[in-house]
């Protein structure tokens, strides 16, 4: 039962009168690549157990085309799921858990061993079909994890946090595996992760997750460019998030004060003359100038990464930023630190208390809704992750050689 | 390693250091390792006082009884296993244990899955109802034996019930005879099942029938093909203790039975044999065969179950 689009009506669930995921509401089109993205605890695994029938909604509803969904219990909606831990029947040989769901169907037994074979094969792991899933490696289990759930051909595949248990390199494989199958099978797949990389390179859409409300959805370039607020802009990699003033409001551009600096940024949101603001850069989109131009400060700590160096450096006021380079500062070199206005993000900052509460966090979702056009698939999202990867420099430093050398 | 080590020591000073210094230290180093590697530690000591125990209390006895019933006053060394299964009236008593335990073992078993597998995940008043299923474990054979008396007895509320309602004419007879010694067992032997099933359980993994919930499979479907054969080894394990539970009744057998009929167990006549003849070669006899049978239901099971997946019951990695 394919569908042209599958729409999430207000989809609330809550445990013991918290709400864990209030009011998703999101299309998915056929043939789309959708990423759930927040930290742990947003509700994006709610969000997915909801959609597979395996949580029952508190309120809100879930329909293919006309068709009601969320009072349809999971073994008959035809979606299938990869599971974070895998869930392989331990029992049963790689084989009998692939062939699994297609006996639940009642195939004919020479369908079932011909889709079965064929799945297996799509997953490269023909050698291994007549093992048990213990006697395979992570990314072997991984992999018939994968096989298991797509061999029905299922409208929809659910994954759930599918690479969190692989190591580094298998990761970039696995993802790049993912990516694939969901291309060459036509696959629709909701991805639910806490890497940004992740839903970056492997989404057409990415839907931001925070403490179970929506804050943006958009495509990989416009979260990656344009957060809608400085939650998201966290979440996307903007590591220097200064607390500052504005001077001016209103104009295409925004001076803002505090802390003994001054810059011009570009307004994200309603800034008013004299708003306390939240000011957000990237490491890579700082750069260094002459000690006496722009925010004089002082290197504190330079971290190998490859071609650049990702540098720590302190102003005399005690704010520290996070900026990556191609040149080589030396500890306790006093340099200036400049950026360009259009890359100096400044959000509004929704309540004085730095931790907003979630009253403030609905008025912002509802603004950042659901409006962005999701017919354009962002070109540039297989080269986002090592723009964007500024984050852990445990990941980037796997990353780098090996993203280098792949595309 | 060690090869590889011991030619200088053979063939003299190679190193820096003496031949004399350097031979001895690897050596004696290595065979404490070796041993180590087996397990083999002065910690082991701790293990000599259970011994000890089990040796004196428990090998020894049983040495002693297995002599003894080779060793009757009449009849050579088999006298007694001869007499025991020439004689209708104590051979029979085998059959008649069996016919108590095999179906009681079997019952609490099939029970406990049902029961334990509604109460896997977290609910309101799971404690309240965990004790109250496990409570006769602490109540004893007797105090179960009276209640039953009281309960299913000729004059018990159960048959006063009956006939007040005028489902029964005369009392039905549940107590002193097989019911009474069945139902006993159940109710002492199901909170072992219980409690084992439920452990047992609970080490699946969850995920697991999830995962073949959004594969199609109804909730039948996910018991027969998922948890029921990652649970079979467990409740292989489980009827074997409840079994041997069962098989060695013998105050029930006598408070709510039948003793000297339909419910002459085979304790019941080798306590009689031990202590109303004081023949205790057949005693030991009787003691022997109890556990031999044991052992012959006990292999059978355990030979079924080694034909079942018995590995891990987890979903996969984390």
């Amino acid at each position: 039962m394919s569908f042209a689009e599958l729409r999430l009506e207000g989809v609330t669930r809550s445990f013991a009168g918290h709400d864990a995921l209030t009011e998703l509401s999101l299309t998915v089109r056929r043939g789309e690549f959708i990423a759930l993205l927040g930290p742990s605890g947003c509700g994006k695994s709610t969000a997915l157990n909801c959609l597979a029938g395996l949580l029952p909604l508190t309120r809100g509803s879930i329909w293919s085309d006309e068709t009601r969904l969320d009072t349809v219990p999971a073994e008959k909606r035809g979606f299938g799921m990869v599971f974070q831990n895998y869930a392989l029947f331990p029992h049963m040989s790689v084989r009998r858990n692939v062939a699994f769901g297609l006996q639940m169907r009642r195939l004919p037994r020479a369908e079932v061993r011909r889709r079965t074979e064929e799945a297996i094969r799509l997953v490269r792991l023909e050698e291994h079909a007549g093992k048990l899933p213990g006697q395979l490696s992570g990314g072997q289990q991984q992999r018939v994890a994968i096989a298991r759930a797509v061999v029905l051909e299922p409208a929809l595949v659910l994954m759930d946090e599918p690479l969190s248990n692989l190591d580094a390199k298998l990761r970039l494989e696995m993802r790049t595996e993912i990516r694939r199958l969901h291309q060459s099978l036509g696959l629709t797949t909701v991805y639910v992760t806490h890497d940004q990389e992740e839903a970056l390179s492997l989404a057409d859409r990415l839907v931001v997750l925070r403490e179970g409300r929506v804050q943006q959805i958009g495509t990989p370039e416009e979260l990656h460019t344009r957060p809608a607020n400085w939650h998201v802009a966290d979440f996307m990699g903007y590591r220097n998030l200064l607390r500052l003033r504005a001077e001016s409001g209103g104009g295409p551009e925004v001076v803002v004060t505090g802390q003994g600096m001054r810059l011009v940024g570009t307004p994200v949101g309603p800034v008013s003359a004299g708003a306390e603001v939240i000011a957000g850069v990237r490491p890579e989109d700082l750069r260094i100038t002459g000690p006496d131009e722009s925010v004089p400060a002082t290197v504190e700590v330079v971290e190998y990464q490859g071609r650049e160096v990702a540098v720590e450096a302190r102003t005399a006021e005690g704010v520290q930023f996070n900026l990556r380079t191609d040149q080589r500062p030396a500890l306790g070199d006093r340099i200036g630190i400049g950026v360009d206005p259009a890359r100096l993000l400044v959000f509004p900052l929704t309540e004085p208390a730095e931790q907003s509460e979630q009253s403030g966090q609905s008025e912002q979702s509802g603004q950042s809704g659901d409006g962005p056009a999701p017919d354009v698939v962002a070109g540039s999202s297989t080269d986002a992750p090592v723009e964007a990867a500024p984050d852990s420099s445990a990941e980037t430093a796997v990353d780098e050689p090996a993203g280098g050398g792949s595309r | 390693m060690r090869a590889t080590e011991s030619p200088p020591r053979a063939g003299g000073p190679t190193g820096e250091r003496p031949a004399e210094r350097r031979s001895p230290g690897p050596a004696r180093v290595a065979l404490r390792h070796r041993l180590a590697e087996r397990g083999i530690d002065r910690q082991l000591l701790l293990l000599a006082p259970a011994a000890l125990f089990v040796l004196v209390l428990f090998v020894y006895p049983f040495g002693y009884g297995v002599g003894l019933s080779f060793q009757p006053a009449e009849g050579g060394p088999f006298g007694a296993y001869q007499e025991f299964f020439s004689d209708p009236y104590q051979r029979d008593t085998i059959w008649t244990t069996l016919k108590l335990s095999l179906p009681a073992a079997l019952l609490n078993v099939a029970a406990s899955v049902p029961i334990a597998y509604r109460m896997r995940g977290r609910f309101r008043g799971k404690r309240l109802l965990t004790t109250v299923l496990v409570v006769p474990i602490t109540l004893g054979t007797v105090l179960t034996a009276q209640g039953l008396l009281n309960f299913l007895g000729p004059t018990g509320w159960f048959n006063r019930i009956l006939l007040g309602v005028g489902l029964a004419d005369e009392p039905v007879r549940l107590t002193n005879n097989y019911w009474g010694v069945f139902f006993s067992i159940v109710i002492t032997g199901f909170p072992f099942a219980f409690l084992l099933v439920l452990s047992y359980l609970s080490g699946i993994d969850p995920s697991l029938e999830r995962a073949a919930a959004t594969l199609g499979a109804g909730w039948w479907q996910r018991f027969r093909r998922i948890t029921l054969p990652l649970l079979a080894p467990g409740l292989a394990t489980t009827f074997c203790l409840t079994f041997v539970l069962a098989f060695s009744v013998f105050p029930s057998a006598i408070l709510v039975g039948d003793p000297a009929g339909t419910t002459r167990v085979i304790s019941i006549a080798a306590y009689e044999a031990a202590y109303v003849r004081y023949d205790y070669p057949m005693a030991a006899t009787i003691a022997v065969l109890m556990g031999l049978v044991e052992l012959l239901v006990i292999a059978a099971v355990l030979g079924w179950r080694a034909l079942l997946y018995t590995g891990s019951t987890a979903g996969g990695k984390g």
